[in-house]
C-alpha cells in the first residue's frame, strides 16, 4: 500500500580541498533508511532526514567538508524490502553509511549486508540490543538506545515501586521478542516474576483480546513490548476496558514522544517511560528542536531523530580524521578510538561491541494540568548514569568483545 | 458439553465468555464495514477498494469537528457520515459513473489508487502517529466474566441496528425492489420511469457514508491515524468474499462471525489471529466459490 520513495536529496557541497583524496568516488553518501509512510514514520522517517542534513550543516561550519550526499529510502517496516534496497545502494548508488533503520528486523537484515559489503551502519531507530550481541558486527554502531536500556530503566523503576508480577504484551517480531527477553531478565533479577506473555501480530489494531487476557492472568504490571500505533491503541483500549482502575498498571517499555501527543495527555498521564534524549532539557536541544519544528510540521523530534544527528555528526568526525570513507571497518574502528561529543548527546564513547554509551533518563507523563503548553509532557524522575544504562559489555556474547 | 471443551481447551468459561464476546463486538466494525461493501458491489458492482479510506476519513472527520469546530462525539456521530457520503457521491458523479460500462478491475484500480492518495494526503497533512480522540462514553459494566466499557456495548448495538435497517431496506421495502431490479437489468427498470444514475449515486453515497459511521465509531477506541483503513480493509474484503460478494445479509452474518473466529484464535494461538480470516477465505472460495450466501453471477 505505501510506495518506495527513493530520492536523491540535499546535495551539500562545499570545496573539496587535496588533502581529501581518499573519499571514495569523491563523495560521502549517506542513505538513510526508515519507515517514510506507515507507523514508525513520525518518529523516524523525513525527520530523521532533516537531522541528518543538520549535521552535515553543523559539522561542516567548523571544518571544510567535501561533497557529501545524502540519499533515503522507505524500507516500509519490511526486512526483504529494506534488504534489497540497501544491496541496491551498496551495489550501484555508491552508498557508503546506512544511517536510522527503525524495525529491528530490517535492522538485523541490514547489518548482515553492510558487513558483507564492509560500509558503515549507524542505528538510531531500532531497537533489539541483539545488534551488540549476538549480531554484533565490525561495521555497526547502535547509538541511541536498545532493548537493553529500556527494559533496565523502565523495568527496575517498575519493580522498585512493586510491581512484581507482569504479564506481557509483545509484538511478534524480532524487537518485541528482544524487549519482552531482555525486560523479563529484569523483572525476575529484581525479584519480580513474569506470569504470562501474548504475542500479538504486527501492526495490530484491536488489543482488547490481549488485554483481557492480561487482565485475568491477575499481573500487577501489563508490560506492553511493542511500540508506535501498536502502543498507543494498547494504551488507549487499556484506559477503556477499566485495566487501570481495576489495579493493575501499564508500563509502556517503548514510547516515544509522538506516541505521548497521539495518546494526549488524558490518557498518557502517569505512564513510566525510558528515553535517551527529551527536547525540553537544555538550551542545545530547544534550539536545535525549535528549529526541527519549523520544518516538520510542528512536531518536536524524538530520540531516535537526536541520535542520528549525533551519529552522522561522530561518523563525519571519523571520516576526516581517517580521511578515508572506503573501508567500513576502519571507519567504525576509528569512531570507536575517538570520544563522541556533539551538541545533542554531550559527551560519550562507543565499546567494543558497538554499543554508543550515554546517560539515559527515566521520565514520567505530566497530568494535562501541569502541562505548561504543546509537547510540555515529560516529568524527569531520574537520570540512569552511562555506565549502567547499557548491558555490561561482557554479557552480550558479542564475538567483537575479548573475555 | 460446554464443560468439556473448556476442559479440553484449557481456558476457563470466564475467559471463553470474554473472548466471544470482544470478538462480537470486533465483529460489529467487520459487519458495518464489510456491510458497506456489500451495498455498493451489489448494486453498482464497483469493487471499492477506497472504502478503507473512506472509514479512516470517518474517523478523521469526527476528529476535525471536535477539533476545529468543537462539535462533539454525537454530532460527528450523524454529520460525518453526511459529509464523507457527499464525498462520496461527488466522487461518483465525477469518476466512477464514467466506468460502470466497463470490466469491475476498472472500477477497483480508479478506487484503490483514489486510496492511496487520499491516504497520502493526510499523512502529508496530520502524519502518522495519529490523532488523540477521547472516549464520550467512558467506564462499563462487570459482567461477572468481564468489564464491559459502555462504549463497547454502544458499538455493538449501534452497528446491530444499523445492518438490520440497511438489510429491510434493500431487501423488503419498495425502495430496495427497485435498487434490486435496477441491478439486474437498468434498461428495463429505467424504462418504467425510474432515475436509475441517481439511485446509483445515492447508494454508492449511502455505502460511503456507511464506512464513515464506521470510522467515528472506531475513533476513540482506535488510533486515528492515515492507516487506519489500509490495516483493516483487507481483512473486510475476505469478510465480503467469505459472506458472498454483495450478499447483504451474507456479509453480517459473516462479519460477526469472523470476529468471534478471529477473538478465540488470540486466545489459543494468537500469532495465527492475523492469518485466520484468511485461511479460511481460502477454505470457502474452495468449496464453494461464490462465498456462503452469495450465489453464482
Amino acid at each position: 500500500m505505501r510506495w518506495k520513495a527513493l530520492a536523491v536529496s540535499a546535495v551539500t557541497a562545499f570545496a573539496a580541498p587535496a588533502a581529501m583524496a581518499q573519499i571514495s568516488d569523491g563523495v560521502i553518501k549517506i542513505g538513510v533508511m526508515n519507515d517514510q509512510s506507515g507507523l514508525y514514520a513520525d518518529l523516524s522517517g523525513q525527520g530523521s532526514v532533516w537531522a541528518t542534513r543538520r549535521a552535515i550543516e553543523d559539522y561542516c561550519k567548523t571544518t571544510k567538508c567535501e561533497k557529501i550526499e545524502v540519499v533515503f529510502a522507505d524500507h516500509q517496516n519490511k526486512p526483504d524490502i529494506g534488504s534489497t534496497t540497501v544491496r541496491q545502494w551498496f551495489d550501484v548508488d555508491k552508498v557508503d553509511v546506512v544511517v536510522d533503520v527503525p524495525t529491528s528486523s530490517v535492522a538485523l537484515a541490514v547489518n548482515n549486508i553492510t558487513k558483507e559489503k564492509n560500509k558503515v551502519f549507524l542505528v538510531s531507530g531500532a531497537a533489539a540490543s541483539d545488534l551488540t550481541g549476538k549480531a554484533c558486527s565490525p561495521n555497526t554502531v547502535h547509538w541511541t538506545y536498545d532493548t537493553w536500556a529500556l527494559a533496565n530503566g523502565t523495568g527496575n523503576a517498575v519493580v522498585k515501586t512493586g510491581g512484581d508480577t507482569w504479564f506481557f504484551l509483545t509484538a511478534d517480531y524480532a524487537f518485541g521478542h528482544a524487549l519482552e527477553r531482555d525486560t523479563a531478565a529484569v523483572v525476575e533479577k529484581s525479584g519480580g516474576k513474569v506470569v504470562g506473555r501474548v504475542r500479538h501480530p504486527f501492526p495490530g489494531q484491536d488489543f482488547s483480546s490481549f488485554l483481557l487476557q492480561a487482565q485475568q492472568s491477575k499481573a500487577k504490571i501489563i508490560g506492553l513490548a511493542n511500540a508506535g500505533s501498536d502502543t498507543t491503541n494498547s494504551i488507549k483500549q487499556a484506559a477503556e476496558f477499566g485495566i487501570v482502575q481495576g489495579g493493575q498498571k501499564l508500563a509502556g517499555l517503548l514510547v516515544f514522544i509522538t506516541d505521548v501527543h497521539a495518546l494526549g495527555l488524558q490518557t498518557a498521564q502517569g505512564l513510566i517511560l525510558t528515553e535517551a534524549w527529551y527536547w525540553n532539557q537544555t538550551d542545545a536541544n530547544r534550539a536545535f528542536s525549535a528549529d526541527f519544528e519549523k520544518a516538520n510540521k510542528g512536531n518536536k523530534p524524538t530520540m531516535v531523530q537526536a541520535g542520528v544527528y549525533s551519529a552522522v555528526y561522530h561518523y563525519l568526525k571519523a571520516v576526516h580524521e581517517l580521511k578515508s570513507d572506503a573501508d567500513g571497518s576502519a571507519v567504525v574502528t576509528k569512531m570507536k578510538a575517538t570520544p563522541t561529543e556533539d551538541a545533542l548527546f554531550g559527551k560519550g564513547e562507543i565499546r567494543a561491541d558497538g554499543r554508543k554509551i550515554h546517560d539515559m533518563h527515566l521520565f514520567e507523563v505530566k497530568a494535562p494540568s501541569e502541562s505548561k503548553g504543546a509537547w510540555d509532557y515529560y516529568k524527569h524522575r531520574a537520570t540512569i548514569p552511562a555506565a549502567e544504562a547499557f548491558r555490561p559489555v561482557d554479557q552480550g556474547d558479542c564475538p567483537l568483545v575479548k573475555k | 458439553m460446554f464443560d468439556f471443551i473448556v476442559q479440553f481447551l484449557g481456558v476457563s468459561s470466564q475467559a471463553l465468555f470474554g473472548q466471544l464476546l470482544i470478538g462480537l463486538i470486533n465483529g460489529a466494525f467487520y459487519a458495518l464495514l464489510s456491510l458497506g461493501l456489500a451495498v455498493i458491489f451489489g448494486m453498482l458492482n464497483v469493487i471499492n477498494f477506497t472504502h478503507g479510506a473512506q472509514y479512516m476519513m470517518g474517523a478523521f472527520g469526527a476528529w476535525m469537528l471536535l477539533h476545529y469546530l468543537g462539535i462533539p462525539y454525537w454530532g460527528a456521530l450523524i454529520l460525518v457520515p453526511v459529509i464523507i457520503g457527499a464525498f462520496g457521491i461527488l466522487l461518483e458523479r465525477l469518476l466512477l459513473s464514467r466506468l460502470y460500462h466497463l470490466d469491475h478491475l476498472y472500477g477497483l484500480l480508479l478506487t484503490f489508487g483514489l486510496a492511496l492518495i487520499l491516504e497520502g494526503l493526510f499523512r502529508k497533512q496530520y502524519g502518522s502517529s495519529g490523532l488523540p480522540y477521547n472516549n464520550p462514553l467512558p467506564g462499563g459494566i462487570h459482567l461477572g466474566f468481564m468489564f464491559l466499557p459502555w462504549y463497547r456495548g454502544w458499538v455493538v448495538l449501534i452497528s446491530i441496528v444499523v445492518c438490520l435497517a440497511t438489510w429491510f431496506m434493500i431487501e423488503k421495502t419498495k425502495l430496495g425492489s427497485y435498487l434490486r431490479a435496477a441491478t439486474e437489468n437498468p434498461t428495463l427498470v429505467r424504462a418504467f420511469g425510474i432515475n436509475v444514475p441517481r439511485m446509483m449515486t445515492l447508494t454508492y453515497g449511502f455505502g460511503v457514508g456507511l464506512a464513515a459511521l464506521a470510522g467515528v465509531l472506531a475513533a476513540p477506541i482506535y488510533s486515528v491515524n492515515p492507516i487506519m483503513g489500509s490495516n483493516l480493509i483487507i481483512v473486510v474484503f475476505a469478510v465480503v468474499v467469505i459472506g458472498g460478494m454483495g450478499s447483504i445479509m451474507g456479509s453480517i452474518v459473516t462479519g460477526f462471525g469472523l470476529g468471534v473466529i478471529e477473538g478465540l484464535t488470540k486466545v489459543f494461538y494468537p500469532e495465527a489471529s492475523n492469518t485466520v480470516i484468511f485461511i479460511i477465505m481460502a477454505i470457502v472460495l474452495l468449496i464453494r466459490p461464490a462465498g456462503l450466501f452469495g450465489t453464482p453471477r
